[in-house]
């Protein structure tokens, strides 16, 4: 087998050197009756060619030649090929976890420039090294926010990303934390009087989303203002990352859970993806996952470490911050080499080319007779409007067309039922957006 | 000491600063085609109040720059594409290509996980498939390939376990760990919900049968395994085990992180365990990648199905894949969207490569271990003398007596070609070397460790200062660990010289 280095004489010698005549011998701690006596039932063995041929046929039967309007938390998003060149490299493809500084400076420095890269973006103090996901990025600032406070109750907005509230949830099950919703108003955004009307003394948390998941871009000052006045702290998800490249960051959260997708990962069927976790420098010491440090070896010489350790599982077990071991380092190298070759420059422009387009979209849209704009926020890159009939059917209609269209609003939020919500970014080209548009047109036009 | 080490070379490449600390204003790395609708003026379609003028200190490099900086920085690391991590629990094996190549085909990492499922039918074949070859090593019934990592598979068996146990009325209190057990087990206990009650292994390093009879009683939901255990010694009794906590109603769950033992050699779930963890990026071969992503499916027996966290994927009567969203009693989501699905695809490339040959590698781990254990024996103290599955575990109690412990030969090590092994794990030997060389090693990097090992033990007892003071070769000396964690920077911030213009 092409994965194994030896051969036949060499395991000879090997289990001679032992002394044991087979390595059947080598397995007698497992009593007998355990042991299997015939190969499992899998398929293969495959040879390199046939994996990629069955690979190749599994992907000829997905979406493969479609354009796509969707976002809601998973976004289309232009990639370099140099990307993918760094992260090929075996160095940093097979290299292990950096606890053995020495021989991981590559990984910890670019860790370390990751962290910077997210305080840049967020307006935050310290990152860390990342999570999984946003979803759990979330749960984990709301978990972070129970232990600085000491308080149990949890107002999260019903704007925040349907799926991160349930993830919330699960893990709120168990640890007592009352979750209560707070909801929206007609411009799309966070209800604030609801939200004030809710606070009291005893909320660890207020969770919010900006741009939430119907596009809107939230009053975050206004949100942190009413949270810290009643001793609460704001925790702020950012599902679209890339918002940050024009729209004001939330500096006056004090946690910030971002999804890290948008900057170099391939949508890949909903992961592997980044979360980060943001906050100010005094909460450091309550902040889960991994975080690297600069310090300075024996010699005087710069370098990096894994450090504020004593958070983390390995050493305090049962008391740690955070039962997070392994977490989603090669994506964050994938999101620091993408940061790096946008550049200042290149984010703003990536991310006014997404604004732009979604704009003219929108316009489009709404010369359609019924089509309207559902929510009057500010947004970035995805907006909610309502078809005259049901989204499900338009979609079926534009799947025909090869385009798979927008978040169905209703599936998450029964409250809506003709409600759509579009993403465009920089990779929809305008022939597309103006296809899209006549495609919902004449499909609105037909009779029911 | 360079005659003797036939295998090291040192660390001679370029140095190269925080990537901040090439910007310059101006410089660009990457082109954007041209914007083919009119553009807007963002304050205008923002308002005011919400538009940012710029990244403060984001950085400004070329294309080449960006090559030059991160090519550098990657061969500053170890890596399995240079040699052996005999890294303990981790199973550090080759990480194959194809599995890359496969993971990053169009019609695969182009997928949205919100698009129809009617236009994802590749996609839910991959996790189908991957579900079944899971469930035949495994031996288990039903499996959820949702969570991103191990200490989340970790949290969704105990959760499972969880709500089993209310549906009968008592959620019960506790979870028993042994004290080997890695530190996610306890810190996942605490997340969901349970008193940790720490269980004492016996004078072989094993589950303590006696204490285990005592300690289950009605209060406790589970006991946390891991088999083999983190000495490398496969627990015998562990059908006896599963026999003691099902009288008393509770469950066992197993750690899977040494699957890399028994994959095709034996079947957790005809063992008695009830629910267990993988890591497909230990024992399926998906790249570690600098310290993620894994993933880590839980499989389980039927008597916890009701409770799959969602989607749980459903086979339609029409015969098409499907991702069931609605189901009454499940412990809900774990994670947003489907799984970490690009390290699924890999995890399946590396069974298909195997098929029922996977037994080879296990064969091989198990070969190697026993191995380097059979050169070691006698140069360093072995604290528990059952024989070793995939890993052996050494301690440093020879070379102690010349003040070198286990880190010390760990740092030696380095000098020798080698990544350390796992230092001071398990807690319950002290100045443990826990060393698994997995199935990618050849015989001659197996002689290459064993011999670097041998001389760093005659080292520690003619030279001990060099042990003491090593890595010697590094392009860093060991770093001041006590300093980074006492005044923390953790992000790079311009000289206050150098002001950002502002916007």
């Amino acid at each position: 087998m092409r994965y194994l280095p030896k051969s036949p004489s060499e395991r000879q010698e090997m289990l001679a050197a032992i002394g044991v005549k087979s390595v059947e011998d080598l397995f007698s701690s497992i009593p007998e009756p355990y042991r299997l006596k015939k190969p499992l039932n899998l398929p293969g063995p495959f040879s390199e060619t046939e994996l990629i041929q069955y690979f190749q046929a599994r992907a000829a039967e997905n979406s493969a030649g479609y354009t796509s309007f969707l976002g809601a938390g998973v976004y289309n998003h232009l990639r370099s090929v140099v990307t993918d060149t760094i992260l090929q490299r075996g160095e940093f493809l097979t290299s292990y976890t950096p606890y053995q500084a020495e021989i991981s400076q590559g990984t910890l420095q670019a860790i370390f420039e990751f962290q910077t890269l997210m305080c840049q973006l967020t307006g935050q103090d310290v990152a860390n090294a990342s999570m999984y996901d946003g979803s759990t990025a979330t749960t984990e600032a709301v978990l972070m926010a129970e232990r600085l406070t000491g308080k149990r109750r949890v107002l999260v907005a019903r704007s925040v990303h349907p799926e991160y509230r349930d993830v919330l949830r699960t893990y709120a099950k168990n640890s007592g934390l009352k979750i209560e919703e707070i909801s929206y108003t007609a411009l799309g955004t966070v209800d604030s009087n609801g939200l004030k009307a809710a606070l009291r003394d005893d909320v660890c948390a207020v969770v919010v989303q900006s741009p939430n998941f119907f596009g809107a871009i939230e009053n975050l000052p206004s949100l942190a203002d009413a949270a810290h006045g009643s001793g609460a702290l704001l925790v702020t998800a950012v599902a679209e990352a890339l918002s940050l490249g024009i729209v004001k960051p939330p500096a006056e959260a004090d946690i910030v859970a971002m999804e890290a997708q948008s900057f170099g990962l391939a949508p890949s069927y909903g992961g592997p993806f980044a979360g980060v976790v943001a906050t100010r420098e005094k909460f450091v010491r309550q902040m889960p996952g991994r975080l690297a440090g600069q310090t300075t070896d024996q010699d005087g010489r710069r370098g990096f470490v894994l450090t504020l350790a004593t958070r983390e599982q390995h050493i305090r077990r049962e008391k740690a911050t955070s039962n997070i071991c392994t977490n989603q380092a090669l994506c964050a190298l994938a999101a620091t080499v993408h940061l790096t070759l946008l550049g200042k420059e290149g984010i703003r422009e990536m991310a006014e080319h997404n604004l732009a387009k979604a704009q003219y979209t929108l316009q489009a849209l709404e010369e359609i007779p019924g089509v309207k704009r559902t929510f009057s926020a500010p947004f970035f890159n995805e907006f909610t409007v309502e078809f005259p009939r049901s989204v499900k059917i338009v979609n079926a209609g534009l799947a025909k067309d090869k385009i798979v269209g927008p978040f169905v609003l209703g599936s998450a939020y029964p409250e809506f039922s003709k409600h759509a919500l579009v993403c465009v970014t920089e990779t929809t080209p305008r022939g597309e957006i103006e296809r899209f548009v006549a495609s919902v047109k004449r499909i609105l036009e037909q009779p029911l | 000491m360079n005659s003797k080490i036939k295998k090291a070379s040192r660390h001679t490449n370029q140095n190269s600063g925080l990537i901040f600390e090439k910007s310059s204003p101006g410089k660009r790395a990457f082109d954007l085609p041209p914007l083919d609708v009119p553009a807007v003026d963002a304050a205008k379609v923002l308002g005011g109040a919400h538009r940012r003028g710029g990244v403060e200190g984001f950085p400004e490099v070329s294309e080449i720059e960006v090559i030059r900086h991160f090519t550098r920085l990657s061969t500053w690391n170890y890596a399995i594409d240079l040699g052996m991590y005999p890294l303990g629990s981790c199973t550090m094996k080759y990480n194959p290509r194809v599995n890359e190549f496969v993971a990053r085909l169009a019609g695969l990492a182009t997928e949205h996980p919100s698009q129809p499922q009617e236009l994802s039918q590749g996609c839910l074949k991959i996790l189908s498939l991957l579900e079944k070859c899971l469930l035949e090593i495994t031996g288990m019934d039903v499996i959820t390939l949702q969570p991103a990592a191990g200490a989340q598979g970790e949290l969704t068996g105990l959760l499972l376990i969880r709500a089993y146990n209310e549906k009968r009325g008592n959620p019960r209190k506790k979870v028993l760990i042994p004290d080997s057990a890695h530190g996610t087990n306890p810190a996942t206990a605490v997340i969901a919900g349970y008193e940790v009650e720490n269980i004492k292994s016996n004078s072989e390093g094993q589950v303590d049968i006696d204490k285990l009879r005592e300690q289950v009683t009605e209060d406790v939901a589970a006991l946390m395994i891991t088999n083999p255990s983190t000495l490398g010694i496969f627990e015998q009794q562990i059908p006896e085990i599963a026999e003691i906590l099902h009288r008393k109603g509770a469950l066992l769950y197993m750690d899977g992180a040494n699957m890399n033992a028994l994959a095709g050699v034996t079947r957790p779930g005809e063992l008695g365990v009830d629910v267990m963890h993988l890591n497909l990026h230990k024992t399926f071969s998906t790249p570690h990648g600098g310290g993620g992503p894994g993933a880590g499916p839980v499989a389980m027996k039927k008597i916890l199905e009701p409770f799959l966290p969602v989607p749980v994927l459903v086979e339609k009567a029409d015969g098409n894949l499907a991702l069931d969203f609605h189901r009454k009693e499940s412990i809900g989501r774990v994670k947003a969207f489907s799984g970490n699905f690009g390290v699924l695809v890999r995890a399946l490339a590396y069974i298909l490569a195997y098929g029922p040959g996977i037994r080879q590698a296990t064969e091989d781990a198990v070969l190697n271990a026993n191995y380097i254990r059979r050169h070691l024996e006698g140069t360093f103290d072995l604290p528990y003398a059952r024989p070793s599955m995939h890993e052996v575990v050494f301690s440093d109690a020879l070379q102690k007596k010349n003040g070198v412990n286990t880190m010390d030969i760990a740092k030696r090590l380095i000098d020798y070609g080698f990544h350390p092994y796992t230092t001071a794990f398990p807690l319950i030997v002290p100045g443990a070397l826990m060393i698994e060389p997995t199935e990618s090693e050849d015989k001659e990097e197996c002689d290459l460790f064993i011999e670097a090992m041998k001389s760093i033990a005659q080292e520690a007892e003619k030279n001990p200062e060099v042990v003491r003071t090593a890595p010697h070769t590094t392009r860093v000396r060991r770093l001041d660990e006590v300093g980074a964690a006492r005044k923390p920077i953790l992000r790079w911030k311009p000289a206050a010289s150098r002001r950002e213009a502002a916007d």
